[in-house]
This record gives C-alpha cells, sequence and structure tokens, in this order.
C-alpha cells in the first residue's frame, strides 16, 4: 500500500483542451447565453415588473418661472408646494401606472403658453423623471425653455419595489374573481377530459372493436387546429342563432359552458397521448395471474388496470389543467363576460395598457403552472421504472358486449371532435349564416380583412422558421449536454434550464418579452416587432417537449461513439453529422412537425409580440372574430388545419418511404 | 528485454471522496499483452480511462514511448480502443465503419478501401463489408471494432471488456484470433478483464487489481502458481482456505496439527489463512513413500462431483478440526485407487503448494 504517507504534495492533474472540447464548450457557452436571453432574462423582467409600483413623487420635481424680461431669480418651486396651494391634484390621483403621466401646466393655474416667461424644470434625483416631446430627462440639470415648449413636459411617476399591485389585484374583485373561476373551469375540464380520455385510449388499448386506426386519428385531430376554432364551431352550433341552441335549455353558451366544451375538445388529444402510452405499458402478466386468481373484471379493473395507469391519470390531470389553465383563445372567444386569468392578462395589457397588474396576473398564472410541471416531471420519473425488461405486452381478447359498448363511445367522441372541425367548415363555406345557406368560398377572400392572406402566409413562414431553426437549437443542446464529458456545471445547468419552458404559459413569456425586449436600453431591441422574435419565442415556448424528445432518442445513441472516434482522431462534428444525426433522424423529424404545427396554431404565445408587419393567421382568426367576421374567422382556421393536415401527411411520407430508403440499417 | 512503452507512476483518481485509483505504478513493455484483471470496482477500467484521456487521473503520471501524456486530450494519443459493447456505428457499412479512422488524413479512396479489405481478410470477415453491423453476429460485430481499431495503425490497443458480452463458445475462439493478432501484429495491448480464464490464457502478463491498488503483476503461471496475496490466491483459480496460525517462517497450525509449508515468513502465533488449490492435493496409494516435507493427513470421501475431465471430492478430516475441504482428483486416479464415496484415504498436501497468507481486511478504504 503506497497511500500511507506521501512525502511531496502532489500537482493536480489539469485537462489539456482538444478541439472538440473548445466545439462542445463554446457551443454550451452559445446555447446558454440563447436561452438566457430567450427566457430567463424576459422572465426576470417580468416578475420585476409585477412588483414595480409607480406613484409621482412631487417633491421631486423642481421649477423655476423667469419674469417677463426672462430673467430668473432664485426662487425654486417644488409641484409638492404647488400642488399644495392649488389642489391640482387629489392625493389619490398619485399613484400610477408606468405609462402614466401628469402635464407638469397643471401646478401652473395660470399658465398661458403665450406668455413671455421662461421656464426651467428638473428633478431632485434621478428617482423621478419628465419628458420634453419625446425626449425624457432626469437629474438635477435645469432644462430651460419657453412656455411653448413647456406645455408639452409631461412628469413621469417614479418606480419603487413591493406588493403595491398584488394589493391593488386583491382589492379589486373584478380582477381577483378570475383566479375562482380559472381554477373552477380547469377542476372541472381536467375530470372530464381525464375521464373521456381514459375511456377512449382503455377501449383502444383493450378492446377488440373495428376501425381502431381511424379513431386514433380522429382523436389526434384537435392538435391541428388552434384553441379558438372549437369557440368559433360553438358559436356556430349554440351561439344567439345556432343549429343546435335548443339543447341549452335557455343557457348561453358565451361563458363558462362554452370554455369547457372548447377545453374538452382542445386538451383531449394531450391526455389520451398520455393516458395511451401509460396503457400500453401495461404487462399482461398480471392479467394473467389475475384470471388464475379467478378475480373478478371489475376488481381486476380496479386493482391492476387503474393502479396500472395511475402515473399517467396523473401527469394527464395536471397537463389538461395547466394547459385550460393558460389558454388564451378559447375564453377570448366564448367566454363572453366570464373572467378567466389568461384573458385578463390580455385585457389588462391590450385593453388597459396596464402592464404591472398584467404581470401580477402573469405571476398568478405561473404558479399552477410550476405546480403541474413539477409533479409531471416527479411522475414521469417513476413511470419509466414501471415497466420492466421482462414484461409482456397485453394482447386483448374478444368481448363482444364490452367491445360493442367501446365502439359506441370512441364513435360519439369523434362525432364530437370531427362535428366541432366539421361545424367550422361548413361556417366557412356558407355565404352568410343563417340567413343564406348556399355554399361559396367567399369567405376564404382574407384580402379584404385585417391581416388578410399576408397573415397565412407569414404564419407558415413563421411555421417552418420555427420547425428549422428550432430542431437545430434543441437538438443541438440536447447533444451538447448529453455528449460533452466535460464542463459538467455548464451542461447541469443547461438541462434545468431547458426545462423550464414547460412551466411558463404563453402569454407570459410573450408578455415578459415585451418588457425586456421593448426595453429601449436592451442591445436586442431591434428584435421587437420583426419576425425574428416571433420565432425565438415559438422556439423557447415549445423548448422542453422538444428538448426530452432530443434527450431520449441521443441516450439510445452508444456512449462509447465519441471516444471511439477521438481515439480514430476524427473531429466531433463529423461524427455527429456521420452518424449521430442520421441516427437520430426520425426524432428530428418528430420535433420538426411538432414545432411546425405547434407555431401555426399559437395564439397565447405570439399574441403581443406581432407587428403590422408580421401578421399571423392565428391572430387574424382572433381579430375576425373579435370584429364579427366569425366566418372568415372560421375559414382562416380551417385554412391552418389544412397545412398542419398537409404537414402531418408529409411527415409521415417522409418517415414512411424516404426514412425507409435511407435507414435501410435498423433491418437486419 | 523490450523497451518500457507505457509507464504509470503513482497514479490517483478520486471521484469525490472515493478514491478508485491508490497511487498505482505500472511499466507496459513493447509489444506486450497485458491483462488488468479484478472484480468490478477495482479500478481496472478507471486505469484504462485515464490511459485512454478518457477520465483525468486527480495526479500521478503516464508516459507513453517516453512521451508524457497525462492531460493530452483522447484525440491527441496513439492508441485503438474497442468496447464491450463494440460501439459499431450501425448506420455505416462494416467497410465505413472499418475506414472511419481513416478518412480525412490525405488517403486516397482505393487506398482505404485496400486497407479495409486487407482488415477484414486480416479479421477473417472479408466480403462482409457491404453489410451493416445489425447483419453480422457478436462475434462478428466485435472483430469488427478490432479492424477498426487496428485501421490506423496505433501504438497501443486497448481492449475494454471486449469478450464479456459474446457467449462461451464465440469467446473462447476469439480470445485465441485476438492473441493471434496481437502476436502477429506486436502492437502493445491492454485488456481489461474480470474474467481470470480470459486473462489466464490471453496474457503475456497479469496486473491483479482489488480496491484501487495492484495486487500482484506476474505471469499467468506466477500469478496462479505462486499468488503473493490471499486476495490473489482467490480471485484466480478455486482454493481451500483455513484458518492457522504461523508456526514458526515456513509451517503453520491449526491447533490440532501442524502442516509445513511454503515460506511464509511471518513471526510464530500471527494469524494466518492456509491455502491449498483442490488440484494441488494428491492422493497418495498405500505404501507410497511420502515426498519431501510433504504433510499426509487422513481423509473421508464425503461427496464426490463429476465435471467431466476430474471429480471433485469434498473431503473431510480429522486433521482439520471436521472442516471440510475440495480435492480434484483425475478420473485416473479415481479409478486405480478405487475412490467411492464414503472410502477412506490418505493424501499428501505438499509443501511449496501449501500457502500461508494475512487475512483479507475488510474493504480498507
Amino acid at each position: 500500500m503506497t497511500d500511507a504517507a506521501h512525502p511531496l504534495p502532489k500537482t493536480g492533474v489539469k485537462a489539456r483542451m482538444s478541439r472538440d472540447d473548445l466545439v462542445i464548450r463554446g457551443g454550451i457557452i452559445v446555447i446558454f447565453m440563447y436561452l438566457l436571453v430567450a427566457l430567463v432574462f424576459p422572465m426576470g423582467a417580468m416578475l420585476a415588473k409585477a412588483f414595480s409600483t409607480y406613484a409621482f413623487q412631487l417633491e421631486q420635481y423642481e421649477f423655476q418661472v423667469s419674469d417677463e424680461a426672462g430673467t430668473f431669480d432664485d426662487t425654486v418651486l417644488t409641484a409638492a408646494v404647488l400642488n399644495a396651494a392649488n389642489e391640482t391634484l387629489p392625493q389619490e390621483k398619485l399613484t400610477a401606472k408606468s405609462t402614466s403621466s401628469i402635464s407638469a401646466t397643471a401646478f401652473f393655474p395660470e399658465f398661458s403658453f403665450r406668455s413671455p416667461e421662461r421656464y426651467r424644470i428638473r428633478t431632485a434625483s434621478e428617482d423621478a423623471a419628465f419628458l420634453k416631446g419625446a425626449q425624457l430627462h432626469s437629474g438635477p440639470n435645469w432644462v430651460e425653455m419657453s412656455s411653448n415648449e413647456f406645455r408639452q413636459v409631461l412628469l413621469k411617476p417614479s418606480r419603487s419595489y413591493g406588493l403595491g399591485n398584488f394589493a391593488t389585484y386583491f382589492s379589486t374583485p373584478v380582477l381577483f374573481k378570475s383566479i375562482r373561476n380559472s381554477l373552477l373551469i380547469s377542476a372541472i375540464s381536467t375530470a372530464v377530459t381525464v375521464s373521456l380520455a381514459f375511456a377512449f385510449a382503455y377501449a383502444l388499448n383493450r378492446s377488440c372493436m373495428a376501425l381502431k386506426g381511424v379513431f386514433r386519428l380522429a382523436a389526434m385531430a384537435p392538435i391541428l387546429v388552434p384553441s379558438l376554432l372549437p369557440g368559433i364551431a360553438l358559436v356556430y352550433l349554440f351561439g344567439n342563432q345556432g343549429m343546435l341552441k335548443w339543447m341549452l335549455m335557455g343557457e348561453t353558451i358565451y361563458g363558462p359552458i362554452g370554455i369547457l366544451l372548447g377545453s374538452i375538445f382542445f386538451s383531449f388529444p394531450h391526455a389520451f397521448i398520455i393516458i395511451a402510452t401509460a396503457l400500453t405499458l401495461s404487462d399482461a402478466r398480471l392479467y394473467e395471474a389475475a384470471a388464475s386468481l379467478r378475480t373478478s373484471p371489475f376488481k381486476t379493473f380496479m386493482t391492476v388496470t387503474l393502479p396500472g395507469a395511475r402515473f399517467g391519470l396523473i401527469s394527464a390531470s395536471f397537463v389538461v389543467f395547466s394547459l385550460v389553465m393558460t389558454d388564451f383563445g378559447l375564453p377570448k372567444v366564448i367566454g363572453g363576460q366570464y373572467s378567466m386569468l389568461a384573458v385578463d392578462i390580455y385585457q389588462q395589457v391590450i385593453g388597459q395598457q396596464n402592464f404591472e397588474m398584467g404581470a401580477v396576473v402573469s405571476f398568478l398564472l405561473i404558479i399552477p403552472a410550476l405546480m403541474a410541471f413539477a409533479v409531471d416531471r416527479l411522475v414521469q420519473g417513476k413511470q419509466q421504472s414501471l415497466l420492466s425488461a421482462r414484461s409482456v405486452p397485453y394482447e386483448p381478447a374478444p368481448r363482444p358486449l364490452t367491445d360493442k359498448l367501446c365502439f359506441a363511445f370512441c364513435a360519439a367522441m369523434c362525432v364530437f371532435l370531427l362535428g366541432i372541425i366539421g361545424v367550422c367548415q361548413y361556417a366557412a363555406l356558407v355565404k352568410f349564416y343563417p340567413y343564406d345557406l348556399s355554399l361559396s368560398l367567399s369567405n376564404y377572400r382574407f384580402d379584404l380583412l385585417d391581416g388578410g392572406w399576408a397573415s397565412y402566409f407569414n404564419s407558415i413562414k413563421l411555421a417552418l422558421l420555427s420547425a428549422v431553426f428550432g430542431t437545430a437549437v434543441v437538438f443541438l443542446a440536447a447533444y451538447f449536454v448529453e455528449k460533452g464529458n466535460a464542463f459538467s456545471a455548464g451542461r447541469g445547468l443547461l438541462q434545468g434550464i431547458a426545462m423550464l419552458p414547460m412551466a411558463i404559459p404563453g402569454m407570459v413569456l410573450g408578455l415578459a418579452y415585451i418588457f425586456f425586449f421593448n426595453d429601449a436600453a436592451n442591445p436586442f431591441n431591434w428584435l421587437y416587432g420583426t419576425m425574428a422574435i416571433l420565432v425565438v419565442s415559438t422556439v423557447t415556448h415549445f423548448f422542453t417537449v422538444a428538448y426530452l424528445t432530443s434527450a431520449t432518442a441521443l441516450k439510445q445513441v452508444d456512449a462509447e461513439f465519441e471516444p471511439v472516434a477521438a481515439s480514430l482522431k476524427q473531429p466531433v462534428f463529423r461524427l455527429f453529422s456521420t452518424v449521430t444525426v442520421p441516427m437520430c433522424a426520425p426524432a428530428l423529424l418528430e420535433i420538426g412537425i411538432y414545432l411546425f404545427v405547434n407555431a401555426m396554431t399559437t395564439v397565447s404565445v405570439v399574441v403581443f409580440l406581432y407587428s403590422h408587419n408580421t401578421p399571423l393567421a392565428s391572430i387574424a382568426i382572433l381579430n375576425m372574430d373579435d370584429a364579427g367576421d366569425i366566418a372568415p374567422a372560421a375559414a382562416m382556421g380551417m385554412m391552418i388545419f389544412y397545412t398542419n393536415l398537409a404537414a402531418r401527411l408529409f411527415h409521415l411520407w417522409v418517415s414512411r418511404v424516404v426514412l425507409k430508403r435511407s435507414q435501410a440499417w435498423r433491418t437486419r | 528485454m523490450a523497451n518500457p512503452y507505457v509507464e504509470i507512476s503513482d497514479l490517483e483518481k478520486f471521484y469525490g471522496s472515493f478514491c478508485a485509483l491508490k497511487g498505482v505504478s505500472l511499466t507496459i513493455l513493447e509489444s506486450e499483452l497485458v491483462c488488468f484483471l479484478g472484480p468490478s470496482g477495482c479500478g481496472k477500467t478507471t486505469l484504462l480511462r485515464a490511459i485512454a484521456g478518457l477520465d483525468l487521473p486527480s495526479s500521478g503520471q503516464i508516459r507513453q514511448g517516453g512521451d508524457d501524456i497525462t492531460s493530452l486530450p483522447a484525440s491527441s494519443r496513439d492508441y485503438g480502443i474497442v468496447f464491450q459493447s463494440y460501439a459499431l456505428f450501425p448506420n455505416l457499412t462494416i467497410s465505413r465503419n472499418i475506414g472511419f479512422g481513416l478518412e480525412n488524413r490525405g488517403l486516397g479512396k482505393s487506398e482505404i478501401q485496400a486497407r479495409v479489405n486487407e482488415l477484414l481478410a486480416l479479421v477473417g470477415l472479408p466480403d462482409q463489408g457491404g453489410k451493416y453491423p445489425s447483419q453480422l453476429s457478436g462475434g462478428q460485430q466485435q472483430r469488427v471494432a478490432l479492424a477498426r481499431a487496428m485501421a490506423v495503425s496505433p501504438g497501443l490497443l486497448l481492449l475494454d471488456e471486449p469478450l464479456s458480452a459474446l457467449d462461451a463458445k464465440v469467446r473462447t475462439h476469439l480470445r485465441h484470433e485476438i492473441k493471434e493478432l496481437q502476436r502477429d501484429t506486436g502492437v502493445t495491448t491492454i485488456l481489461v478483464t474480470h474474467d481470470q480464464e480470459e486473462a489466464l490464457s490471453m496474457a503475456d502478463r497479469i496486473v491483479v487489481m482489488n480496491h484501487g491498488v495492484i495486487e500482484q503483476i506476474g505471469t499467468p503461471t506466477e500469478v496462479y502458481r505462486e499468488p503473493e496475496s490471499l486476495f490473489v490466491a482467490d480471485f484466480v483459480g478455486d482454493t481451500n482456505q483455513l484458518p492457522v496460525a504461523s508456526a514458526g517462517p515456513d509451517s503453520v497450525s491449526n491447533g490440532i496439527s501442524a502442516f509445513r509449508c511454503r515460506n511464509h515468513g511471518h513471526a510464530a502465533g500471527k494469524d494466518l489463512v492456509a491455502v491449498i488449490r483442490p488440484e494441488d492435493v494428491v492422493p497418495v496409494e498405500a505404501g507410497a513413500a511420502p515426498s519431501q516435507g510433504a504433510s499426509r493427513i487422513e481423509v473421508m470421501i464425503r461427496e464426490m462431483e463429476f465435471l467431466g475431465s476430474f471429480w471433485r471430492c469434498a473431503l473431510d478430516s480429522a486433521a482439520f478440526g471436521g472442516a471440510h475441504f475440495y480435492a480434484d482428483f483425475s478420473i485416473n486416479a479415481v479409478r486405480r485407487l478405487g475412490l467411492t464415496q464414503g472410502a477412506n484415504l490418505t493424501v499428501e498436501l505438499p509443501v511449496d503448494r501449501l500457502m500461508a497468507f494475512e487475512p483479507l481486511q475488510e474493504a480498507a478504504q
């Protein structure tokens, strides 16, 4: 044994970096910076906004007024003193928003812009500021001007940090009522959607009914359309002149009923995918054991089926809950007077220009989303260990009665899902519902409307750019994390940040982008209002799912390829392009189509970020619906549907035909 | 004597506070095949990965061909490596796999192809170049991996448990082939394995490791016949072990009787473990003259197990205080002596085959 005593202190061995190490390290830093700018900083800006309160501190503004000859004496007047003398502003007018301002002349009741007097103005500290025209001034240097210029001066409020916005929020019943509404609607939608999705997945997985393939496809249809679309369909079905209005028995669709029905529609496929996966993972041997113990079918269901799918059910519940909670498009279209948190953000920001209150609601909206995210990550980890390598997949045996019931249920579900889309298609084709039911394509003449065809092509551009750029960024990020061998701190941090976007609702991210990128002092300010910011926000919003797909694919690639390539003195990017990328091609395609479809349908991420140069189809639907052009809105919704359907078919063709040819090595 | 090629001095590796290598020093000669042998977690793979530049040691030095390579990145070192998983690129043909390291080196297409064909022939897979890895058997895939590693004519070949994923029969066959290939090309080779049979049959020298230290370095026969510690004796080959006390530098006593044994050098009274391999227990025919100094004991055959080429017998002996031990008797000996279950006989424990060591210390970290 030699470790008893070492007479000499040991010098540690420090790695000399190879070019590959530098490439990977550089890559990690670049992606890390990207995520900082695209995610961390904007979210920080938003939090700062939520805790920023604004008030006019009148003692901060100082004035001097000259005599008629234009000479000043040493008298300095503060706005506070002037206000006390003139009582221009009552105390409650002094609390403000960031966008508020007061005209300086308000403190001079006898002010006339024709008078020969000259004015000087300054602020006691940098905390307060004033606008002269478009120029912001602040600090102890006098700014002198004529009375005509003085009338343009606007005092801006000073910022301080505190819980003031939250206090305001919770003392405004109109606002905090939304919390209850959102929670209630989300809870009910979750219960209903998860039950329906479980029944649907169970029928597909455990029965021998016919048309399983058709049902499976139909269940996925809602993913291809924006969440606004079910709202429009529901208006046609149950609105004031709806085809099936009698079914509501006097209730109105504009409100909780509409939001609920629409939420079930758009969240159904998400719940279905998760639960179906959980059910396929079940082990047939457990059922054989139950049968050999003569367990009744009901008891088997309760003791084997449900517990086996429990992680899937929990995960699906949280996903649906946070989807409904954070969705904006649907309640905007069909919610009527029934306020929801996500719509509140929109109204505070767009309607009232109250950015602070928008940030407060966003903050509140993150909490349930964050919880859902945490539970989901926890459960996903457990799910994987549930299935051992020896598990035997379950093969259903025909049970005539059950199979018929399953078929009836699935058929009904598909009538609902496809019916919604069908109604939209009908609405898009009818000339003037309900007065002229003849069919025409006139509703597709978007050029006459807000957004127009430009918005549709712009959406396709956004979707393509997001798919290409997003797939590259996400896959590289996952590659660096999974295959890098040094710099483990950086890799761990990157992985952690990559999980964050899933917990941040789209609207919140969009709002955070306003706060961060619209700041004139931000070097990335030029991004604001461009296509680039739409791409960045979309990719960032859908980052996590794409990242997890990449990481899963990369984990299946032998970890020893990199050492082998290094021993053969081949650069890592050569291995990456000749081996890693071809091996992960199916996953890359999957990520591409995921980003494409979501970029086409998303409203919440981009609603604060589009500009007149970058109109989008999904936003056009929103605006047409707002303007009362419901039929063209439905037509535009259908355009998105056709596009996504075509994209999906293209994806199917590529993965079936093209990949099969290039992936001959997969077969034995 | 060949020149030293890889010189490792005082190498240490810490994972947090866990010490995976504790001051390992070792010299590997040119054209030698050295085996790192030990149980899992003994540090043999860590040592290999340090030599390969895949995991950096915490301190110490590694020299290859006279140059200090301790902190060099893997891509700047000169070696080829073969992993247990083969690590063949599944989407490239066998030819492209083997040629992977030859590309980007200024070689022409035809030169690469010629070299690939040469290597395919070398590993006995001519005409398989157009196939994909998944179309080959495990043994064939491992040969491709070997050819790929050899393609760039490395100065050092590292084999990390290359045969562990294969069936017994393929393994034996491939063992032989690798050894032959190594002898023909003369490439200095390090083989990591936990399989003692593999180490004994392939290695020029074996490095037995345990708990991050080298227990013994020696030729296969040295390691097997003259183990330097109880761990080595126990890990390589089968042993009978009996707790004893030293009764002088070349004898031990179990309290009932004393036995003469190989010189162990411990003072009388020290607790030791006496070790003899089953095949070293010699059955004695009645009336045969005793060999020089060998201990003779009376035993009873409690059980006999037929293992094909020999019988393994469990023996009871009063001299061992009732503790039974195993002996391997040849089929001839059993027939000649008419041994059956329950029979009594005399066995000899040859002096130089009976060894005594210090007991193992429980995982001294």
